[in-house]
């Protein structure tokens, strides 16, 4: 009995920067085989890394602060970029887990020739590249079908495969400004630009969908034989994840803005500051039992009697007031002992975690959510776990992020039984293999 | 046109956003769903805004309406023993279940794995919790801004002179929604193969922390080199070692966002038409950043938001409006897709929803009904159950449905 889901089902995946690879380690972490096709001649940026060999500036060496060139985006192994960069690189590392590596030069014939053979042995080709990147390599969905008939080909660029700004360069920064969600995580109050950092659901949301859409398509392809393409533009698959402030629009021509820390319907909801440097609580009260027992919390103090209060109508016309007020009593006590202290009384609250209080969170930890992993280049480190479990076909980070060609042997010779001389020609020509980037 | 999930059906007992949303792409790609609502007020998303007209009413709530497409709707209470039972008939013929009550609701109800495992040995359980089913936080009550705090990014979201931020809406827990159909899916085609169904675990608080929104990078960043992020300063001072524009900045009409890659430099200087001019040849050289960025801004307020898009469209740079909402409805883009699609709903009548967050050649998205009356379904179903119109009358009276 296969022991995981999606064990003999293989992944082709040319996939770069965030939301490609998240999609695919999904995959990965469900069973399939994902191989990596990179190419030693070809850097994609902010996938292993900015640049192969990056110079210093963009290797921060600073450990507390993260400011900079790119911030926490930059992180190699004890800031050591060392010799072989594109091994140790935070980014890439976490996502790449339990997936393979092999190296090929898709612009030469014979490349080609190999790439053909690996995608007539496998089940899926999965890229985020920008459209015309996998049209110019001749790689199009008529190409691949030619050589596969039944292959679930998914391609998901940041604004989809049609359509005037198909071959908009995006990231996922760009995304989350086109498809609205910007402007609706702002400071009300205050213009865009204090909306800083360097969060992007778009990426978590895109890679997720397209996993959901492989799986489908396999599905359908067990029941019917067919294999097909799938058309994934990432703002698409977002804008579903806002849809009710879209629906208040198509309705009723609203136009929702930021509520930023607040919630439209209930009273008091924010983010107060807590004793000790940069260190803040959530609370979310949400009835009026919830509000009687944040009261009973702060040991009932006597503005809490106030009559302006006494309702959710009041609490959030007076949201400003109690706000401070509230924020006078989270200042006296610790991130996590404010949560302890409300959960007790039923008040939804909680710290907001920085990575330290993440690794370190008695939650996280119980249910065995880092997992330590060994790596050939990297060392031994906890990485952040799977995503969900399952209680018959539990899943685990089963090897490391693969090594740049780490799985060329593999590949080529085990899986595609490429003859001896062939292996030896194709690599002295660098058409296939290597483990550096030239 | 055959869907991917044509051949399968889901018992769905999701409330709220989270579940919802996980059953909503089931059934958006053709899978069967049958929801459950509590009788008599049903899911409480009906009882939260955004309302047609802005006019609470059960059957315009836009939040719900967006939720629940495709899917058909029955009433059951399931702590009467007559609901039970029939809860149980309805297990023996689905390949999903999907709830996401408190973790315990379930079991108290009669409906543990375990239970639901000997009714149905194939079935697949996929139960939606904040923090887990097991775990010192299993009990604790959350909601989308806890779960973020929590979970995700939260720290390092916003200005560093402001609070810590959350994201838009609800999106924190739709993406839980999102993973929980990642793993629904792996399990079916599992118990499919296997003839074996399983329950899947899934805990809001590590789909954040797992997450590629960035949280899981600078996880790995603080073990491998113990960076804590920061929130960032606003107005690109963020950009002080180096010329790039980065971040977010005002323009003639709202703003754009802006992230360069340094070998994208000369077509930054090419768009702002200083190709060879010597200042700046070096984007990390930062002598002239004043002078720099006083033609930055002056060329910014001077064009507007689409100008700047089609500038940056022909010159492949990431540089892209803050767009609203109207805004993205009306999008071209969009539109030239058909993204936005109309559903006709009997009491709202013809509204456009948000459409397919994915495009399959052979087996599409399709909107075929829109989210169900309060028991629109129940002779339907029940029907199909062998209930007749007495018994209904019956289970009515009694509360059951």
């Amino acid at each position: 009995m296969a022991t995981l889901p999606l064990e003999g089902v293989r992944v082709v995946a040319i996939s770069l920067v965030l939301a490609g690879p998240f999609g695919s380690m999904l995959l990965a972490d469900l069973g399939a085989e994902v191989i990596r096709v990179e190419s030693i001649h070809h850097f994609p940026s902010i996938t292993r890394g900015y640049m192969p060999r990056p110079p210093q500036f963009m290797v921060p060496t600073t450990g507390e602060k993260s400011g900079g060139f790119s911030g926490g985006l930059q992180t190699y192994v004890d800031h050591e970029a060392g010799e072989r960069p594109w091994n140790r690189f935070a980014l890439f590392n976490v996502q790449a887990r339990n997936k393979l590596s092999c190296c090929i030069d898709l612009t030469r014939p014979e490349g080609k020739d190999v790439f053909r053979r690996l995608i007539q042995v496998s089940d899926v080709f999965y890229e985020n590249n920008s459209p015309q990147v996998m049209d110019n390599l001749g790689l199009s969905y008529e190409a691949l079908s030619g050589w596969k008939p039944d292959i679930i080909y998914l391609r998901m660029p940041g604004l989809g495969l049609t359509g005037p700004y198909r071959d908009f360069p995006g990231f996922g920064a760009q995304l989350d400004a086109i498809s609205g969600h910007t402007l609706l995580r702002g400071y009300p109050g205050r213009d865009a630009t204090y909306t800083t950092g360097e969060v992007y659901h778009c990426d978590a949301c895109a890679g997720a969908t397209a996993a959901f859409a492989v799986l489908c398509a396999l599905h359908f392809r067990r029941r019917t034989g067919k294999g097909q393409l799938i058309d994934l533009s990432q703002i698409e698959s977002f804008i579903p994840q806002l849809g009710e402030i879209f629906m208040d629009y198509t309705m009723n021509r609203r136009i929702e803005t930021s509520f930023g820390n607040r919630d439209p319907f209930t009273a008091p909801q924010g983010c107060y500051r807590c004793r000790g440097e940069d260190r803040w609580v959530v609370i979310s009260v949400t009835s009026d039992k919830e509000w009687e027992g944040l009261c009973r919390a702060m040991g009932n103090p006597s503005w809490t009697k106030d009559e302006r209060f006494a309702t959710n109508q009041g609490r959030l016309k007076y949201q400003d007031e109690l706000d401070e007020l509230i924020e006078q009593w989270t200042l006296r006590h610790d991130h996590y002992e404010v949560m302890y202290i409300l959960q007790r009384e039923g008040v939804p609250a909680g710290p907001v975690m920085d990575q330290r209080d993440a690794y370190h969170d008695p939650q996280l930890r119980s249910r065995g959510f880092f997992e330590e992993v060994a790596h050939p280049e990297a060392g031994i480190h906890f990485y952040p776990g799977m995503l969900w479990k399952m209680s018959k076909t539990p899943l685990s980070i089963r090897r490391p992020a693969p090594c740049l060609g780490q799985h060329n042997e593999y590949v080529f010779r085990e899986l595609l039984g490429l003859s001896e001389e062939e292996m030896v020609r194709l690599e002295k020509e660098l058409v296939i293999g290597g483990d550096a980037y030239i | 046109m055959e869907q991917a999930l044509s051949d399968v059906k889901v018992l769905d007992l999701t409330w709220y956003i989270a579940g919802p949303y996980c059953t909503k792409m089931l059934a958006d790609y053709g899978a069967d769903v049958v929801k459950v609502e509590r009788p008599p007020e049903g899911d409480p998303a009906r009882s939260i805004g955004p309302f047609l007209g802005d006019e609470p009413h059960p059957e315009k709530s836009g939040l719900f309406l967006h939720l629940n497409t495709n899917k058909r709707g029955i009433t059951l209470n399931l702590k009467t023993d007559a609901g039970k039972s029939i809860f149980k008939e309805l297990v023996k013929n689905v390949d999903i279940l999907v709830e996401n009550f408190s973790p315990g609701v379930m079991d108290r109800l009669g409906f543990s794995y375990e239970e639901l495992e000997k009714i149905n040995p194939k079935l697949v359980v996929t139960s939606i919790s904040n923090f887990g089913r097991t775990g010192p936080y299993r009990d604790f009550r959350a909601t989308e801004i806890v779960e973020f705090a929590m979970g995700g990014e939260m720290y390092s979201t916003g200005s560093p002179e402001l609070t810590p931020l959350k994201l838009g809406g609800n999106v924190v827990q739709y993406q839980a929604g999102t993973i929980a159909a990642v793993s629904t899916m792996g399990a079916l085609l599992w118990s499919r193969q296997q003839g074996v169904g399983q329950h899947i675990d899934i805990s809001i608080m590590e789909t954040q922390a797992g997450g590629a929104d960035r949280r899981n990078i600078y996880l790995l960043g603080y073990a491998y080199g113990g960076v804590v992020t920061q929130r960032w300063p606003s107005g690109g001072a963020a950009a002080v070692r180096s010329l790039l524009p980065r971040g977010i900045y005002p323009c003639q009409d709202g703003f754009v966002m802006f992230l360069g890659l340094p070998q994208w430099w000369p077509r930054f200087l090419k768009l702002l038409g200083l190709e060879g001019e010597p200042r700046f040849q070096n984007f990390i050289d930062t002598t002239h950043e004043d002078e720099f960025r006083a033609i930055w801004f002056s060329w910014l307020v001077d064009h507007t938001k689409e100008e700047i898009f089609k500038l940056c469209l022909e010159n492949r740079i990431a540089g892209a409006p803050l767009n609203t909402v109207e805004e993205v409805v009306n999008d071209r883009h969009l539109e030239y897709r058909g993204f936005f699609v109309e559903i006709e709903h009997p009491v709202v009548g013809r509204v456009k929803y948000p459409g397919a967050p994915f495009k399959m050649m052979e087996s599409p998205w399709q909107a075929k009904r829109p989210a169900p009356l309060l028991g629109q379904h129940n002779e339907e179903v029940y029907g199909q159950l062998g209930y007749t119109q007495k018994d209904l009358a019956r289970l009515k009276e009694e509360g059951v449905i």
